[in-house]
């Protein structure tokens, strides 16, 4: 009697093998996901984590045949193992089968990046979570809703009886990626697939959000599949990591491996420009301190800006020196594009005054000033903007676009405008050539530089960089922003540079102000702001920033931060 | 909700004087009145009429009095007594004119709005779907043929075939024994039989244009990523595609609704006149020709009516319908 048998070797919930995604082109084929092979346990969390283009998107979708026409898999498998035995391959299914059906949303469920165009602008909250109770689990209406309160109670959504009969766009950015969980989780997978499901969140809510996938992951054993670009993320969640650059994997292995000891270079660069922003930048310490007792260049004194009843900027007061680099940091809805805005003059201030001291020492206020005497300082403040796609007239070639502050202002035309073009794209890193071609041919990078170029075209003073690098990725941010200290160097400018992001202001700036809810509630070093500061707030902001090493998981030392006395009942803090 | 209803139909009343006062200066405005226009119809079967009697005509329908005072007269008669006057024309009242042939004209054009609906929304989502598939491309050359082709061409066209090959009776809503006959079984049988050609000749051309529209608002919902959110739940292609993107894609057909009223009346003249159609088109475009003013005031009053109620029904059906209308 042979009572010794072999225990058989558990399987894991997915099992990928050499899977192979492609789009069809007119040119060929763009392989978008190649050979790639991982698998997941019941109860972990593998991170798939790169940068735009990677594929991680891709992989993700493939899993679920839900990959954007023309796209569709290749090769490979995907190896679904249920408790109760059963293996499907879901790479044989017929991406419209009743049988890939069957699996989605019961037992692989996902969420989205963006929470608000992922769920229908028309249709309840609830109306969205019921469906599929009712589909995959038959219940009966009644059932459902009962469920769907129950669901959103369990992602902390408060009064979810009333809740679930809200649209998407009364809810909050926090509390409809709550709705979202709370969907996909409707039929209890065993598998969550989690694309960027942060990444349009603020910092306090993204850590939040990350609390409740890890409790429900705890109380439900399900496996996680997260996929992220943010390596801070990473160290705070993964089991496993799995890294992705171009559609291949780069590395594959236990998060404490990937982290403490890196054997791919690509890996290696991830994790050091994570670790880049920990201090201030290399550019920065080389540099003789800041003369403190100069004049300001710009000082911007009880400056109010209310659009209605909405104060997005209140009471706001702060000075700029010449040559320095103030940072301004919030959450969304903090009001800091807005003062980014009323500083180059945008909006007509409610209240206050921005007094700029020109060239020759004479003081505007910007708040005041009209006519010919707002375009003279204009040409002197000078914006770089966010969005590197939508911020470039894509009906323009690059000379047009660098060359238009010039025209326009009547500075120079023909040969001479396009030497100093010509000029212009060397100082920004870009080839002359290329001048002639239009924005789509450049990468979101180059943009960017096209975008700096633009802005000291007519050499400036300040330039007010609105969240400069936040679209772009981790080994292009870098570039961006040791391109703009060299340009301060080189031209002596005066920077105020908005993020949400506090390592870009830490890696970046001198000084920083912290605003929340059109308030700056401190200013001071960036080296004392962004270590150890002294407001509640920015204290609380700090200890929401997942820090990027797998060893220093202690999220007891987070807290949000809640205002001491409650102020009149405004919008919802998004 | 409430409160905005009865502000826009408070603000009704003053844009009707307003409109009324303008189409009656319009109308009276080319040279002549209806007497001058009725002298030369008969002048032109060699009947003429002496000054007189031309007096006397102007003194019984009132021309003889400043326009102001028509206008008073008229306006007066439709707020106090829901009079609209009497038609030089025919010689009788205009409100049993004009209803008589806005029964007709209701049917006619609720059946080919049906009819357009019904083939153009399902077209216009099955080609957005199946982007440049055989069945699209058809669809699309269908459909820039219909947009192309005059209707009153393809009344003719089609009146020919119905006639020649298929020896039917064509042209009109009913056949002659029915005419004057009141309503029975089979005047209404009679009516269906007469109907279906006016209901293709017009949907064709409207149909043409809303399988565009369709496929356009579709494409654009189609790659939203609720929509793959809610392939990701596990729902049927033709459950999610009906519950979400097509749902979204149809809001803009519900703003149409205010252009539609109002091309009850002045819509599709050129066709009924071609199939010779008891509707509103041809008497508007008579009373205009013949300068029978208060039959064509009365019209162009409807017509403004119908435009402010057709919008204000829009408005409320699309803050019913969308939830980002209704709350925000």
């Amino acid at each position: 009697m042979s009572d010794i048998l072999p225990m058989p070797a558990r399987k894991p919930l997915l099992e990928v093998r050499n899977l192979v995604t492609e789009f069809p082109l007119r040119t060929g084929v763009f392989r978008a996901v190649n050979d790639l092979s991982f698998s997941i346990d019941a109860g972990r969390t593998l991170c798939v984590v790169g940068e735009s283009g990677s594929g991680k998107s891709v992989t993700a979708r493939s899993i679920l045949q839900i990959v954007d026409a023309p796209g569709r898999i290749a090769s490979g498998s995907i190896m679904l193992n249920t408790a109760d035995g059963l293996s499907v391959d879901l790479a044989k299914l017929h991406p419209r089968s009743k049988a890939i059906r069957a699996v989605r949303g019961r037992d692989i469920a996902m969420i989205f990046q963006e929470p608000m165009s992922s769920l229908s602008p028309v249709h309840t909250v609830g109306d969205q979570i019921t469906e599929a109770l009712r589909l995959h689990m038959k219940m009966t209406k009644a059932e459902a809703r009962a469920e769907a309160i129950n669901l959103l109670r369990q992602v902390e959504i408060p009064n979810p009886e009333q809740a679930i009969d809200r649209y998407a766009f009364q809810y909050s950015g926090g509390m409809r990626q709550r709705a979202m969980i709370a969907m996909a989780l409707a039929c209890k997978p065993k598998l969550l697939i989690a694309d960027e499901p942060t990444t349009a969140l603020d910092v306090t809510t993204q850590a939040e959000i990350l609390d409740l996938i890890a409790r429900l992951q705890k109380q439900t054993g399900m496996a996680v599949l997260f996929i992220t670009h943010d390596m801070g993320v990473v160290a705070q969640i993964a089991d496993d990591v799995l890294v992705m650059h171009h559609g291949v994997a780069r590395e594959y292995g236990p998060v404490e491996q990937i982290f403490h000891a890196p054997q791919d270079d690509y890996t290696k660069m991830l994790i050091g420009s994570v670790l880049k922003l920990e201090q201030k930048a290399e550019i920065r310490l080389a540099r003789a301190p800041l003369d403190r007792t100069a004049q300001p260049i710009l000082e911007v004194r009880n400056l109010s800006q209310h659009f209605g009843s909405l104060k997005a900027l209140d009471d706001v007061s702060i000075s700029l020196l010449p040559g320095e680099t103030l940072g301004i940091v919030g959450e969304s809805g903090s009001g800091k594009t807005t003062m980014g805005r009323a500083i180059m003059r945008l909006y007509d201030p409610t209240a206050g005054e921005m007094l700029y001291r020109k060239a020759d020492g004479g003081v505007v206020d910007l708040a005041r000033i009209e006519g010919a005497a707002l375009k003279e300082a204009r040409r002197e403040l000078r914006m770089v903007f966010q969005d590197p796609f939508g911020s470039l007239n894509p009906r323009m070639t690059v000379a047009q676009v660098i060359g238009e502050p010039l025209l326009v202002n009547g500075i120079a035309r023909g040969k001479e405008l396009d030497d100093r073009v010509s000029h212009l794209m060397e100082q920004v890193g870009l080839d002359p050539r290329g001048r002639e071609r239009y924005p789509h041919a450049f990468s979101g990078g180059q943009r960017q530089r096209i975008g700096i170029a633009r802005a000291i075209t007519l050499n400036p003073r300040i330039i007010v960089a609105d969240e400069a690098t936040s679209a772009l990725d981790v080994s292009v941010r870098f570039q961006v922003l040791d391109l703009l200290m060299k340009l301060q160097d080189e031209l002596g400018l005066a920077y105020i540079f908005i993020s949400h992001d506090i390592g870009v202001i830490r890696y970046m700036c001198g000084r920083v102000g912290v605003m929340y809810r059109g308030k700056i509630v401190e200013v001071g070093d960036a080296d004392k702001v962004c270590n150890a500061p002294d407001h509640p707030y920015t204290q609380a902001l700090l200890s929401a920033i997942p820090r990027p090493d797998p060893r220093d998981r202690d999220r007891s030392r987070r807290f949000r931060y809640t205002e001491p006395t409650p102020v009149r009942n405004g919008s919802s803090a998004r | 909700m409430l409160k905005f209803i009865t502000k826009r139909l408070l603000w009704m009343i003053p844009s009707l004087f307003a409109v009324s006062f303008l189409a009656f200066v319009l109308i009276q405005l080319p040279p002549g009145d209806y007497v001058t226009t009725y002298i030369a119809t008969l002048a032109a079967s060699n009947e003429i009429i002496d000054q007189n009697t031309a007096a006397s005509l102007r003194e019984r329908f009132g021309l003889g009095d400043p326009m102001l005072v028509q206008y008073f007269k008229w306006i007066w008669g439709i707020a106090t007594r829901g009079d609209f006057g009497i038609s030089f024309e025919w010689q009788q009242p205009v409100s049993g004119l004009i209803w008589e042939r806005m029964a007709l004209t209701l049917v006619l054009a609720i059946a080919s709005l049906l009819a357009t609906w019904a083939i153009a929304l399902p077209i216009g989502v099955y080609s957005a779907v199946r982007k440049y598939s055989i069945g699209d491309y058809a669809f699309t050359i269908f459909s820039f043929f219909g947009l192309s082709v005059p209707s009153f061409l393809l009344a003719l066209v089609l009146m020919y075939v119905a006639a020649v090959e298929f020896g039917q009776d064509v042209g009109g809503l009913f056949s002659h024994e029915f005419e004057a006959a009141p309503w029975s079984i089979a005047k209404m049988l009679d009516l269906l039989a007469h109907l279906w050609l006016p209901v293709i000749i017009l949907a064709v051309s409207s149909t043409a244009s809303l399988i565009r529209v369709m496929r356009a608002n579709m494409l654009d919902e189609l790659p939203k990523p609720y929509v793959t959110t809610a392939r990701a739940k596990g729902l049927s292609e033709f459950r999610l595609l009906t519950k979400y993107p097509m749902r979204i894609a149809l809001n803009p057909f519900i703003s149409t609704i205010a252009w539609l009223l109002p091309n009850l009346i002045s819509g599709s003249v050129v066709v009924a006149i071609v199939l010779n159609l008891p509707t509103a088109a041809p008497l508007l475009l008579q009373s205009l020709m013949a300068q029978d003013m208060y039959l064509a005031g009365a019209f162009v009053l409807l017509i403004c009516a119908l435009t402010l109620i057709g919008s204000l029904i829009s408005d409320i059906l699309l803050a019913l319908v969308d939830p980002r209308i209704r709350l925000e």
